[in-house]
């Protein structure tokens, strides 16, 4: 790898980190997986002046439960996920993440933070609806997942902020499903699907569905989730429902789909992931 | 009793004796390699796919720090002796052949063309400086597509020439004409067979050394000693002042059968500038700048009678050649044209070649090439056939397959086809494929959504390349030779070494050779070194690539050694008071026939040939070592019967490969383990090119897949556990048997894997899909057939 030139600093706490990205300025970059960043930096379309480490700042990592509400630390890599089953979509989503190499490296922070909408996670912190902590120089903020994906490849994380921790709630009573459609296994996306299905009998008593590179950020199918919620759970009415899939998305065309084939992927793989939430499989 | 009817390790899987070096780390790659002083290239390439260059301001570039010297096309017009160099030349067919410059002078016909050289003190820095050399183009008009390349009116890529047609080349035998009059069925289809790369791991590199008059080449090549021979036409320098290593080479696949431009400059600029320089190819200048290949556009005729007895061919070739000539690149397409017929009898064949340039850039030779074009044609069309005849296709292929007992089987072109049993490969398929099975499964899937298909492919393709006299000046018109050398040395204790012209880059030949060497010698193969790929050491010889390594360089290595034998007996009867003729070797001793208590080893054989004791007469010669030229007299063909297993998700055009089986014969093993391992990686490379890869230049010319994410190489999660086997039926071309097999499941497998995805589609009414089968193109195949009308 030979990217352009660049400082480096791997300050040990966290005040620091955040001090010294500051004095860093707009084009200083935080560094935690490294497995979006470098290979930008490889290809020189990303060129940080400062790169700060977050490697030795402390207590940023792991998977913790109090009660009905899951902390992650930012530093998690995407295999602990994998491994901690009770996250239910979370773990599953994050073991669909490129190959073992990248969920080795890869965080749940670097990849909230770097907001790429054919990633697995943003859409999976929609539909669980997760919040993350933001620390600043001037103190700490909680973002819904809602507010944090802004654009391509855009967030809400201010250019001194250090994404710390994210939340969301145990999902318990939920049914989830996911379905990821590439061409290799390591592939990001073309257009993946997450569904989560809460069931009374044979009642859907609500749904939540989110949609991954269907448009330029995670996106919830709200129009799949009106049409099923309070409905009878079945194939037909599933079937039904995911035909909503792609309503209100403009999905671009690229190498691998033109958007009229991402809108039929969405359509077909919603069917799948609710039907995997509901154990209709 | 002959000398190797005793043969123990020939045949054995023996583990590849460079894997514990190359497995723990210390395997030697061009960027392993340091030298004191060692300057850095970084070459500033052209971001336009034509255009002329207003001018090149260099001045940031060259004041910055580390920066040793910024040097374009004109600076450098004094350090080159002749342009690039292109082989071919057929007789009675000119092939147009641009100059073509190491760096460009004046214009740029592709998108990464050199236009500047940074020279410099640290790779980090002569990377940063090229992105400060600015380069004012004026564009010119782009083509990439080479069908609308041959119209009237396209933009020109050389305007000398008034056409981008570089040439036409026919062959033909029977008369065609009348086959296709007369036949009751004549099918017909256009096949794309894509632009695909090489992929090797370890991109490219050189490394220039110079030490007074001599410059050494370090460079990841598999052709050492063409490269040292052409470098010295292009600079001027004899050659006894060049030496061309190639160290650990980390994948060729065709891709480094070449000499490049970055050869050439290394070259130069070490000898200009008095110091080492090294470039190592970054994966995004691999992607553009290192050779592609296939790229064709085939119109293929066959004809038959109602019976299914075949009649006839007629191919029309167009071949996207990119920008330039590179060494072998309009010769490429052609290279199929000897297996056009497949494993049948077909009494009239008529090919035509076009060869186009295009503003891409050059294509050449990637495993298989031509050959796996050839295959994927006959073989589908086999089945195109079949279905319109009604027939089963496997016994269309039946009525058609040369018998076993027909070989030598001299084919309607004129070209003889060693051995064969394709029935026999066929039938062992079969074996392990049970059809009748299958067909009750795929149907019980269907009526559950699931579409599952089979494909087959009885392929036979030709290798060993040599012979030189059908491949060269006065055969095809290569101007080139293609014999293969050994030298073989035993030293003193026993322990022995063979040097080979040839230069392997991942086949396991350190390992294949000494077991061949072994049993000639009577030395067991860990005592044997094999030394390849550089020229100060060993014969000259013609490099490794075509699947010629093992019938050709091996078959050196064999008669090498067999004189060495036959000089060691005559040594161990003057040492036993015996005659030469009554020596035999058994289990590495070497004997009195008759007598087996009266023996010697070959390290006290080969002491008294160093350390000459008072019985050995004067006039034997000291010392024990061999030379053997190996040119052949044919080619090898080696053939077999693969199946391809698929199921398709029809609801998104997803296609997964559930089973793969080949059946391959390449002649006698030398060692299994090395054939299964090249037979996985070629079926890998057919995969990747049926499912996955594909070089794509938008219409503007530039390179959409630069890089692995976009150009989808498959990893081992998108493969299946290969099932391998093998029947032997030996080659009568050398002493070995045996023929190649480092190609063979790439030209076997991609109408395997097309045919299984079109026969698990077949209810659906697909009838055809041109390859990459990508989840879009298949769906989109899938939606047409099922609306009758286009997608977006």
């Amino acid at each position: 790898m030979i990217p352009a030139q660049f400082d480096y600093a791997a300050p040990e706490t966290l005040e620091d980190a955040i001090r010294v990205l500051s004095e860093g300025g707009p084009e200083a970059k935080l560094l935690a997986g490294g497995h979006s960043l470098l290979p930008l930096m490889k290809l020189r379309l990303a060129t940080p002046s400062l790169l700060v480490d977050l490697r030795k700042v402390p207590g940023l990592h792991g998977v913790h439960r109090d009660n009905g509400t899951w902390r992650i630390g930012a530093l998690t890599p995407h295999a602990e996920l994998e491994h901690t089953a009770e996250l239910g979509l979370v773990a599953r989503a994050a073991g669909t993440i490129a190959d073992p190499q990248v969920r080795n490296r890869g965080t749940i922070g670097g990849s909230l933070a770097h907001g790429d909408p054919a990633s697995d996670l943003p859409a999976v912190m929609l539909v669980t609806e997760a919040s993350v902590t933001l620390r600043g120089p001037d103190g700490q903020r909680t973002v819904a997942a809602t507010e944090l994906f802004r654009d391509y490849m855009e967030t809400a994380v201010g250019t001194a902020e250090v994404l710390t921790e994210v939340r969301l709630g145990a999902m318990d009573a939920w049914g989830f499903g996911y379905q990821k459609f590439n061409r290799r296994s390591e592939d990001w996306a073309m257009v993946a699907v997450s569904a989560l299905v809460k069931q009374t009998g044979d009642v859907c008593e609500d749904v939540r569905i989110g949609l991954t590179n269907m448009g330029s950020v995670p996106l919830r199918a709200h129009a799949v989730e009106e049409a099923l919620r309070g409905q009878a759970i079945s194939a037909e009415s599933i079937a039904q429902a995911a035909e909503h899939a792609d309503e209100g998305t403009d999905p671009p065309a690229d190498l691998n789909a033109s958007s009229e084939y991402k809108r039929h992927l969405a359509r077909v793989l919603c069917r799948r992931a609710l039907a995997e939430a509901a154990g209709l499989k | 009793m002959s000398a190797v009817a005793e043969a123990p390790y020939v045949g054995r899987e023996m583990r590849r004796k460079e894997d514990p070096r190359m497995i723990t780390g210390r395997g030697r790659y061009i960027d392993d390699i340091a030298v004191p002083g060692t300057l850095w290239i970084a070459i500033v390439r052209s971001t336009e796919a034509h255009a002329r260059i207003i001018s090149i301001d260099k001045s940031a570039a060259t004041g910055r720090n580390d920066v040793v010297a910024v040097l374009t096309g004109e600076d450098l017009a004094g350090d080159f002796a002749a342009p690039m160099a292109m082989v071919w030349s057929p007789p009675g067919v000119e092939i147009k052949t641009p100059e073509y410059w190491p760096v460009a002078r004046g214009e740029v016909k592709h998108v990464g063309d050199p236009v500047a050289v940074v020279v410099g003190r640290d790779r980090y820095s002569v990377i940063d400086a090229a992105e400060h050399v600015v380069v004012e183009y004026e564009p010119k008009p782009v083509v990439v597509d080479p069908e609308k390349a041959l119209e009237d009116g396209s933009p020109l890529v050389w305007e000398q020439f008034g056409t981008n047609r570089t040439h036409e080349w026919k062959v033909s035998g029977g008369d065609i004409d009348a086959a296709l009059a007369d036949a009751d069925v004549v099918i017909e289809q256009r096949m794309v067979n894509h632009r695909t790369a090489g992929g090797a791991i370890e991109t490219r590199g050189v490394l220039a050394d110079p030490n007074g008059d001599k410059i050494t080449l370090h460079s990841s090549t598999q052709i050492p000693h063409i490269l040292r021979f052409v470098l010295s036409l292009l600079l001027g320098i004899d050659e006894d002042n060049l030496r061309v290593v190639a160290p650990d080479v980390g994948g060729g696949f065709g891709s480094k059968l070449q000499v490049y431009p970055e050869e050439v400059i290394a070259v130069a600029l070490a000898k200009r500038l008095n110091r080492p320089v090294k470039w190592i190819e970054t994966r995004s200048e691999a992607m553009m700048a290192t050779h592609h290949g296939r790229d064709q556009i085939d119109y293929i005729t066959l004809a038959a009678n109602s019976d299914g007895t075949l009649t006839g061919c007629r191919a029309r070739v167009v071949a996207d050649l990119g920008a330039y000539q590179l060494l072998l690149t309009p010769f490429i397409p052609e290279l199929g044209f000897p297996v056009m017929g497949g494993c049948y009898k077909i009494p009239a064949i008529d090919l035509t070649f076009e060869g186009v340039f295009t503003n891409k850039f050059c294509t050449d030779a990637i495993r298989g090439a031509g050959r796996p074009e050839a295959t994927y044609w006959i073989e589908l069309m086999m089945d195109k056939l079949a279905d319109k005849l009604g027939m089963d296709p496997l016994e269309l292929r039946r009525k058609n397959f040369i018998r076993k007992e027909e070989f030598p089987f001299t084919t309607a072109l004129g070209i003889t086809y060693d051995s064969g049993d394709y029935e026999g490969t066929l039938d062992r398929l079969l074996e392990r494929l049970d059809l009748e099975a299958f067909r009750r499964e795929q149907e019980e899937l269907r009526a559950r959504g699931i579409y599952r298909g089979v494909g087959f492919s009885t392929y036979v393709e030709v290798c060993g390349l040599a012979p030189s006299r059908a491949v060269g000046p006065q055969g095809v018109g290569l101007q080139a030779a293609f014999w293969e050398s050994a030298m073989v040395r035993v030293h003193p204790s026993g322990s022995a070494t063979v040097f080979t012209g040839a230069s392997p880059h991942g086949q396991g030949h350190d390992t294949s050779f000494a077991q061949i060497a072994a049993d000639r010698l009577g030395i067991d193969p860990q005592r044997i070194q094999v030394i390849h790929g550089d020229t100060d050491q060993g014969p000259w010889g013609w490099g490794t690539y075509g699947s010629r390594t093992i019938s050709v360089g091996g078959e050196a290595v064999a008669r090498a050694a067999i004189r060495v034998q036959d000089k060691a007996k005559e040594i161990c009867a003057a040492l036993l008071e015996a005659a030469p003729e009554d020596i035999e070797l058994v289990d590495g001793k070497y004997r009195v026939r008759g007598s087996p208590d009266k023996f010697k080893t070959m390290a006290e054989i080969s002491g008294a040939a160093h350390i000459p004791p008072q019985e050995l007469p004067t006039d034997i010669e000291p010392g024990l070592e061999a030379t053997a030229m190996y040119d052949p007299e044919n080619f090898v063909f080696p053939f077999g019967a693969h199946a391809c297993v698929v199921d398709v998700d029809a609801e998104t055009g997803k296609v997964s490969v559930v089973r793969y089986i080949a059946v391959d014969d390449c002649g006698p093993p030398i060692n299994p383990m090395l054939i299964d391992g090249q037979v996985h990686g070629g079926i890998t490379h057919a995969i990747g090119q049926a499912l996955y890869e594909q070089v794509v230049y938008d219409d503007e010319g530039q390179l959409v897949t630069g890089t692995f994410v976009d150009y989808a190489m498959p990893t081992a999660a998108e493969l299946p556990s290969f099932e391998t086997d093998r029947t032997v039926t030996p080659s009568p071309v050398n002493s070995l048997g045996v023929k190649g097999v480092g190609e063979a499941g790439t030209i076997a497998a991609t109408p395997a894997v097309t045919a299984a995805v079109l026969d698990a589609l077949a209810p659906l009414g697909v009838a055809w899909i041109d390859m990459p089968l990508t989840p879009r193109r298949v769906w989109e195949a899938i939606s047409e057939a099922q609306n009758g009308g286009a997608q977006a």
